[in-house]
This record gives C-alpha cells, structure tokens and sequence, in this order.
C-alpha cells in the first residue's frame, strides 16, 4: 500500500482583548443580552462610517512581534464582499494585500523532535454577528459583529494531526503570554479554520486539499483532521480523486461533509476601504511596543530553571501556562526556598486543579498565602504532615497558615524537655519493641518514632524525636 | 415613513399675496434671514410658517419635498424663539434647512429616493446635521433626490419627479434636485445637497441657485448615506455665495467619526468675500470650450468671463488634457465603491423586506429586486462587475490611475491660476424623459463636474444668466484642494457685479 505523506495549514481567528470594538466605541463585554452592544457603525445603518481601533492595532503587532513576525511599515484595509445574515453591511472590513504582520513562526515539540512552523501573515479584521437558530425562527445578536479580530495564517508546515495540536497550543501559550486575547475557545475567542491535503511519498508538489470549518475545540480539530486524512486516503487509493472544496466538521457524526466546491466559491471582490486611512506604523512606534512586550514561554522557561535552581521538567511544566507562571513567580519570590514553592506547585496545587478541574486563577489559595505556609515548612514550625493538613485547611475554609497553625496549636514542638516526657513514655510502654530494634530490626525503630509522633499529635519535632529516641536506646 | 403632512398655515392663500414683499420671508437669503432674527425682526416661527406657506401653495406641484414635518417644525422654531428670549444665540438660530433625503436627521425619515428605505427613521444625527443643530437650525424637510444619488436629474427618485421652478417640464438636475427645486422656488431658505459627480453644482446651475461642492473631507461624510465615499461631499444650496460661505463654516471641519475629515483649521470664509478680484488669476482650461457646448450655455459663460477679467482677473488658458477619461473613470469607481455600499439594504435590519422569502438568500433577491430601482441596478451590476476577479486590474487599479493623472492635470493647472472657470453642465435643464432612455447621454452631461470629485478638490456653481428659453445657467469655478476661499471669493465678486441670483422664477402653474 502506498505510503501518504500529509500536509496542513492554520488559519486562526483570535479576538482581541480590547475594551471597545474595532470600528465604533460599542464594549466587547461577552455574555450580555442580544443586541445590547451595538451602534448605527456595527449594525451598518445608512451613513455611518467606521472609526480604527488603535488599541486592536497595537495588540495584533504585539503578537506579530511574539511570533517573530516582520512589521509592515504601511498596511491598509479592504472590503471583502459576500451576502450571509451575520454580516451587517455585507462586507467585511479586513486586510488583502497589505496586512499588518509578515513571516514569523512557532517552535512545536512533537515526540521529542523540536520544529518550527511559519507563520505566512497576521492580519487585522472585524469580526460578524451570532446567527442563533430556534424552532421556528433565526435570530441574530449584533453584540460581537465587528469585535475585533486577527487571523494568523500558518504556512502548510505541519505533516500531522499532533503537529497541528502542538501549533495550536504553543500559539495559545505566546498569544496568552502577550495578553492579546483570553483565547478562551467555549467564548469563541479562539477559532481555527485548517487546509489539509495529501500527497504520495515522494511526490514532491502538494495534493488537491480541502479546507474543513466549523471546528468548535482543539480535541474537534485533531478528530477533524484525522478523519479528513483516513477519507482523502481512501478517495486516493482507490483510484479517486480530492476535489477542492469547503468542507463542514460535524462533530455529532464524527464526520466532514462538503459545504462547497471551488466552481461556487465565493468571489470576494476585494478593494481597498476608502472609509479608512492606511495603517502606518513608524520604527519608533513599533520599537516602543516591542520594548514591552512580555518574555516569551521558552524564556520563561529557562529563567525559573537559572534564576529558581528548578529542574527542566519542573520549569517547563510552570512555565507552560502564563498564569500558573505567574502565581509561581509571586509565590517563589516571598519564600526563601523557591525550589520547596515549586515542589508544592508540582505536586499538591496541580493535584488539587486537576481533580477539581479548574485553572489556576480559580484556585482559592492566594500565592502569598502558599509562600506563608512553605515558609513555615522550611521553618520547621510544622512538620510536613502537619504542613499538608494546613494546606487541605486553607483550601476549603481559607485563612492564612500562621493564623491557623496558632489557632489550632498545631505548631510543631521542638522542645527538648516536652518532647522527652512522650520519648521516655513510649519507651516504657514498648519493651518488646525495643527489644525487637536491639536485636537488628530497623523497622521497630520507624515504629517507635511513629508512637511518639501520635503521642505528640504529630506535633513533636519527628528529627529531634528520632535523635533522643536513637540516643536513649543506645545508652 | 412619515406621511406628507398636509401644511397648516396661519394666512389664506389670498393673504399671502395681500401680505407683500415685505412680509415674504420664504424669498429672503439665509443671510438676511439670520438679520432679522438677530434683529427680533421677526420670530423663527414666522419665517418657518412663512417657508410652510409657500411649500402649501407650490409643493404639490414641484415636488421638492419628499416629507415636511410641519408640527416639528413650528415646535423647532417656536423653541428656538423662547431661546432666543432666554438669551440664547446661534449662528443659525431658528433658520429652517431644508435637508436632501440622503442625510441621516435624528427621528426624520431618510429614505435616499429609494423603496428599499421606505419606512425607515433615523436613529441618529449626521455630523453635519449636528453640527448646524448647535447653531440652533431648524430642520423642516427631506428633499427629493435621484434613488441614492444617482442620476442628474432627480427622474430616479422612487416617489416621483421634482419639477424645475423655471419651467415645470423641465427636469431640476440631480440627484439633489429637491434641494435646488426648493432654494429656488423660496420654498426653503436654503438647503443641503450633496455631491459625488456634480449632484450639487449641477441642479444649482439648472435651477438658478448657489451650489458648493467643498473640497473631499472638508465636510464630515459621518451621516451621509453613501453612494461613492472616496468621491461623496456635503454641501450647501444657496441663494447667495455669502450664504454658502456661512453654512460651509459652521458644518466644515475635522471629525472623529469620520477617517477621511481633514482637521485643518477652517478659515473665515465670511471674510475671504470682502476681497475683490484684483491680483487673481483665473484659468479657463481649453478642452472645456470645444464643440458640445449648448450655444448659450457658451456664451452666457464667455459673458461671466469678461464680467471677471472686467473686476480685475487676469485671465490665462489652462490644460485639464486627462479631464477627457474622467467620465469613464468615474463610472468604474463610483459604482464599484456603490455595489459595496449599497450591500447593506438587505431588508435584514431596517427598512423595506420584501414578503414571501423563503431563505435569507431569497429574502436579499426578492428585498433588492422589488426595493431598488434600475439605475441603481444598473450601478450596482456595473461595480460589481469591475471588482470581479480577473477584471479588478483592467477597471478598478485601471481607474485608480487614471484618477491620479487626473489629479495631477489640476495641480499644474492651479500653479498658474488661483480658480478654474468653466460651465457646470454642457447643457440647461432638458426635458423630463429626454435623456432617460440613454443612460449614456445622462453621464455625459456631468462631463465639467466630475473632474473635480475624483481630484478630490472644490468646486462652485454661481448662477450666470439664462437661455433664450429662460433656463438658468450656471458658472463653476473650481478651486484646489481646501480652496473654498478663493472660489467663494470669485463667485461673490462676480455675484455682487451681476443680478442674475436675484432673478426668482414665477409660480410653476
């Protein structure tokens, strides 16, 4: 059977995060009642003219320069025409032959092996109205037409359905890392358009490919693409072949269906936006938002491991999403062991997320809070059993580690004298134990430091225990 | 839409005769009637009931009016009379406007000529419009206008012709044919227009009155219904050329809302009219005076000629060689821009919705099919056509350049000479029907006024006597970009020199 190599491209819509709309002053506010939000300029009435959006300008050059795009030093805006019920004026306001950003890429990591995929252009454009179907009617809310939007459009570099989850999810991270958009997909904030095709192995130019729409989630994405791959194999293998088309995802059946062919492709007529003015954006001006632009994931990366002494694995894993980097950074930099902060984020905090399946920004335990409570740890004001009992504490009635360890006398004790009166007493009671240990077994003794240790509550210092008890027996 | 309501008037028709001249409010300039309201002369009320009389006694026939909102009007102007009392001053303090159908007037009706906006209400003011309601302007009616501003002569609009106040079966010019109509028949103190080819300059000049067309972004298009916005300018239709001047200086200036406004300064255009005409140089570009030319439209232009170089003008030739493609260029641009514009009457959101559709695709064929009218059609097919694939580089990027050269013709030009002085149309008013069956021949006649548009700059239409038939004839002086001073200044000089604007036409019977 012969052997298929496949090819796919990206094409990402990501709103963005500003306060007011691409071309009129409406709020971008998402959830509010239908057509609450809106303005003659996005609901295109007679006369009204759009108005740019620096802010959305300003956050789609902050992502071209995270992504290592080129900066267009002039761009300017078309109209693209087509007739659908979501489209106000029935042109979209976009960006053809001279878009904001150019070139850039992504570093993917798939299987150990490290690529990167280019990037061919972001450009800027608004998006359209919500069509919501009823029973028996169709209605339309105005409240996100003309929201405004980029569209990053990757080169076909990625040759699998990982590959293309990997692009997916690297982009998030710089996109979320840049602030640019919430990228929050159940919101629409974040929606992907994919081409694939396929080829012989060997063939070296690229086969027919189809474009596939309406995926609503990454996991529908991945699904798409593989079952768009297992029917353009079969198509081709059996001697048929791919037509250039439109094709719909529909994630009930599992299956693509073909929305339309290139022969009723839509002519776009695209011509430059007289209503607005080109876009310039001077060196100057450019050079002042790269200068604060955030650092980039993989920098982020390699400063916790040089700057916290975290292992790769552990800097990668908090690194990986901005705002676990974030409540790790606050947390690390009011602890004086931030290596002792970041085993409590490996292990217990991302415990807790994943079973409560929640984001780190949902989670209750403030990080100066987290900090309190490993400083007291490394304090050795409670024990690490103890430490773990606070945490579960603070995690559902709140409150600060110092205020509850007082609160509740669970300070560990580390007094000689107090700790003796349990040592001695556990001694008394445990002749055959001790016999046991005298006669070689090292459990006995883990045992005999475990009596003192319910004795004391699990309050008793367990080293300054284990000390006396090793000095006591061997007298 | 808001019914045409019939005008209640105070006087009976024999009393406004009985009253005399010195009563006729309606005939004065806005000018003289801005005097007498400072003067306490006379209330607002009386020259909007004056202006409502005379809409009463001539309307039904000239059909300038597409809708008088008398009630609103008299409530205006009676609330600008108490403001005035109160101590309150505007530069248009109580002055109705008569406002052509394609300005968005917050609670008015704009239905731009066409069925497709039937019943539609703005829910908002255009910048202009706002703008001269500061200055406390009155807004008493929609003017009648070619469907979306296409045409010149007004025979497009969707409810009916406007009739020319000098010869009732002689079409008023378009597409702001209402507006000329009723500045000049004194059923309006004056008026706005608005001008993508010529839809001010032209109707002016067809219908004895002042037409301005400013340079492309003096005025905001915010609120305009567009037709070709690289192309689309507000502007005023006058009695006079002072009174153009006035109203040009309270809507002109930068605007927020729109990209396109320039924010310069706006000068004193008031004060530009005291110069006279010595020491400027006016060009007459030869291609505009060979052959085509009606013969007294030539000659009463030759005569405004002489009557400047008599204030003072020097007079030289100039040469606008690229002038010749500008019809063919603007008949790719101005549609393609339209066939994007007009995309948006749907029958979705406002206006007319054609019944029985039975998906959204059939609800847009079926709404624009019933709701447009075939010049629009044809404009919409035309521009769409020229931005198709394949054919955009041979038109539209085609056009584009020719545009530019056309621009370029106009900056040699006016580095010899401060205004341009040529005939606003080639033709006086011609007969209703008489060009509709050859779209063509209708293009042509914009040949003078559409050079000006598609170099963005400014241009004025000054009445300049009449044929033998007794049509009026119209001058344009054209000037460069933010050149309204010197083209104001040329038209009140020769305005001042002349009597023609002081001609009115008789009652249309």
């Amino acid at each position: 059977m012969t052997a298929y190599r496949v090819t796919i491209g990206l094409e990402v819509h990501v709103q963005l995060k500003t306060q007011s709309k691409m071309f009129c002053a409406c709020s971008t506010d998402f959830g509010q009642s239908p057509n609450t939000q809106v303005c003659p300029v996005c609901l295109g009435y007679p006369g009204s003219l759009p108005v740019m959006n620096r802010a959305a300008i300003r956050l789609t050059v902050m992502s071209g320069l995270m992504l290592g795009c080129r900066i267009n030093p002039t761009s300017k805006f078309d109209r693209k025409n087509y007739f659908y019920p979501d489209m106000p004026k029935n042109y979209q306001i976009t960006q053809c032959d001279k878009p904001l950003c150019l070139g850039g890429g992504v570093d993917i990591e798939v299987d150990g092996k490290s690529r990167r995929i280019g990037i061919t252009r972001i450009h800027q454009e608004e998006d359209v109205a919500k069509n919501l179907h009823y029973a028996k009617w169709s209605g339309i809310d105005y409240n996100r037409a003309g929201v405004p939007l980029m569209e990053i459009v990757s080169e076909p570099d990625m040759e699998s359905p990982e590959e293309a989850m990997a692009y997916l999810l690297a982009l998030r991270q710089i996109l979320l890392y840049a602030g640019v958009s919430d990228c929050n997909l159940e919101e629409g904030n974040m929606r992907c358009d994919v081409n694939i095709s396929i080829r012989p192995e060997g063939q070296k130019e690229l086969g027919t490919k189809a474009e596939i729409k309406n995926m609503n989630t990454f996991k529908g994405v991945f699904a798409a693409l593989q079952y768009e791959i297992a029917r353009q194999t079969e198509v081709v293998s059996s001697g048929g072949r791919i037509v250039q088309e439109t094709r719909r995802w529909d994630a009930d059946s599992g299956q693509t269906f073909s929305m339309r062919t290139k022969e009723d492709a839509h002519d776009y007529r695209y011509f430059p936006e007289p209503d607005l003015m080109p876009v310039a954006l001077p060196d100057v001006l450019v050079a002042e938002w790269a200068a604060s632009l955030p650092e980039l994931p993989a920098q982020r990366r390699e400063r916790f491991a040089r700057e916290y002494g975290l292992p790769e694995y552990d800097a990668r894993v908090l690194a990986a999403d901005k705002a676990v980097g974030d409540y790790f950074e606050i947390a690390a930099r009011g602890s004086p062991n931030p290596k002792a902060v970041s085993n409590w984020m490996m292990s217990d905090v991302m415990r807790t997320l994943s079973e409560k399946d929640i984001s780190i920004t949902a989670f209750t335990i403030p990080p100066d809070a987290l900090a309190e409570l490993v400083g007291l740890t490394e304090a050795k004001a409670i024990n690490s059993n103890t430490a773990r009992e606070v945490f579960s504490i603070m995690l559902t009635e709140g409150g600060r580690a110092g205020e509850i360890v007082a609160a509740r006398g669970l300070a560990q004790v580390s007094d000689a004298g107090a700790i003796e009166k349990v040592v001695d007493q556990v001694i008394a009671e445990n002749a055959k134990v001790i016999e046991d240990f005298r006669s070689g077994k090292a459990a006995a003794f883990k045992f005999l430091v475990g009596q003192v240790m319910r004795l004391s509550k699990g309050k008793a210092n367990p080293q300054i225990a284990g000390e006396m008890l090793q000095r006591k027996l061997s007298n | 839409m808001v019914r045409r309501q019939r005008v209640k008037s105070r006087y009976s028709i024999i009393e406004v005769f009985v009253i005399g001249k010195g009563k006729m409010l309606n005939t004065l300039t806005l000018s003289a009637v801005v005097g007498k309201l400072e003067r306490l002369e006379c209330r607002s009320q009386d020259v909007v009931q004056s202006v409502l009389d005379a809409i009463r006694l001539k309307d039904d026939r000239l059909h300038g009016y597409l809708t008088v909102d008398a009630e609103e009007a008299l409530r205006q102007a009676k609330a600008t009379d108490e403001a005035r009392a109160a101590g309150r001053t505007g530069r248009l303090l109580g002055v109705p406007i008569a406002i052509k159908d394609v300005l968005n007037v917050k609670g008015q009706p704009c239905t731009c000529g066409s069925k497709i906006l039937k019943g539609y209400i703005s829910p908002y003011d255009a910048t202009a419009i706002a703008r001269l309601r500061v200055e406390g302007a009155v807004f008493l009616g929609r003017t009648n206008m070619d469907e979306f501003a296409m045409g010149s002569s007004t025979e497009n609009s969707a409810y009916g012709v406007t009739r020319n106040p000098w010869n009732p079966d002689c079409v008023p010019g378009g597409s702001s044919g209402g507006s000329a109509a009723v500045v000049a028949a004194d059923e309006a103190i004056a008026a706005l227009g608005s001008d993508t080819g010529g839809s001010v300059r032209q109707p002016a000049s067809f219908c004895g009155c002042v037409g301005l067309k400013p340079t492309y972004g003096r005025i905001s298009r915010y609120g305009l219904t567009a037709y070709a916005s690289s192309l689309d300018q507000i502007g005023p239709m006058t009695k006079t050329v002072a009174d153009a001047a006035l109203l040009l200086q309270v809507m002109a200036g930068g605007d927020p809302a729109d990209s396109s406004s320039l924010s310069v300064p706006v000068p004193d255009y008031t004060a530009a009219l005291q110069k006279d005409l010595k020491g400027m140089t006016l060009g007459l570009p030869r291609e505009y005076f060979v052959g085509g030319l009606h013969v007294d439209v030539e000659r009463r232009v030759q005569e405004a000629i002489e009557v400047c170089r008599g204030l003072g003008a020097r007079i030289v030739e100039v040469a606008l060689p690229r002038s010749r493609e500008a019809i063919a260029t603007y008949y790719i641009i101005a549609p393609a821009e339209a066939s994007a514009n007009l995309s948006r009457f749907d029958g979705v959101r406002y206006g007319f919705r054609a019944a029985g559709a039975e998906d959204p695709i059939d609800l847009y064929k079926k709404t624009r099919a019933q709701g447009f009218g075939p010049e629009v059609k044809r404009r919409i097919i035309l521009g769409t056509y020229v931005l198709s694939s394949g054919y955009y580089d041979a038109f539209y990027l085609r056009a584009q350049k020719v545009r530019t050269l056309i621009r370029r013709d106009f900056e040699e030009a006016f580095k010899v000479c401060d205004a341009i002085l040529s005939p606003v149309a080639p033709t006086p008013a011609y007969r209703f029907g008489e060009n509709t069956a050859d779209p063509l021949q209708m293009y042509l006649g914009d040949i003078f006024t559409v050079p000006v548009n598609l170099a963005g700059i400014c241009g004025l239409s000054v009445p300049c006597g009449f044929t033998a038939d007794k049509l009026p004839v119209g001058l344009q002086v054209v000037g460069p970009a933010l050149g309204e001073e010197a083209i104001l200044r040329v038209g009140h000089a020769y305005e001042q020199a002349t009597q023609w604007h002081q001609q009115r036409p008789g009652s249309p019977s």
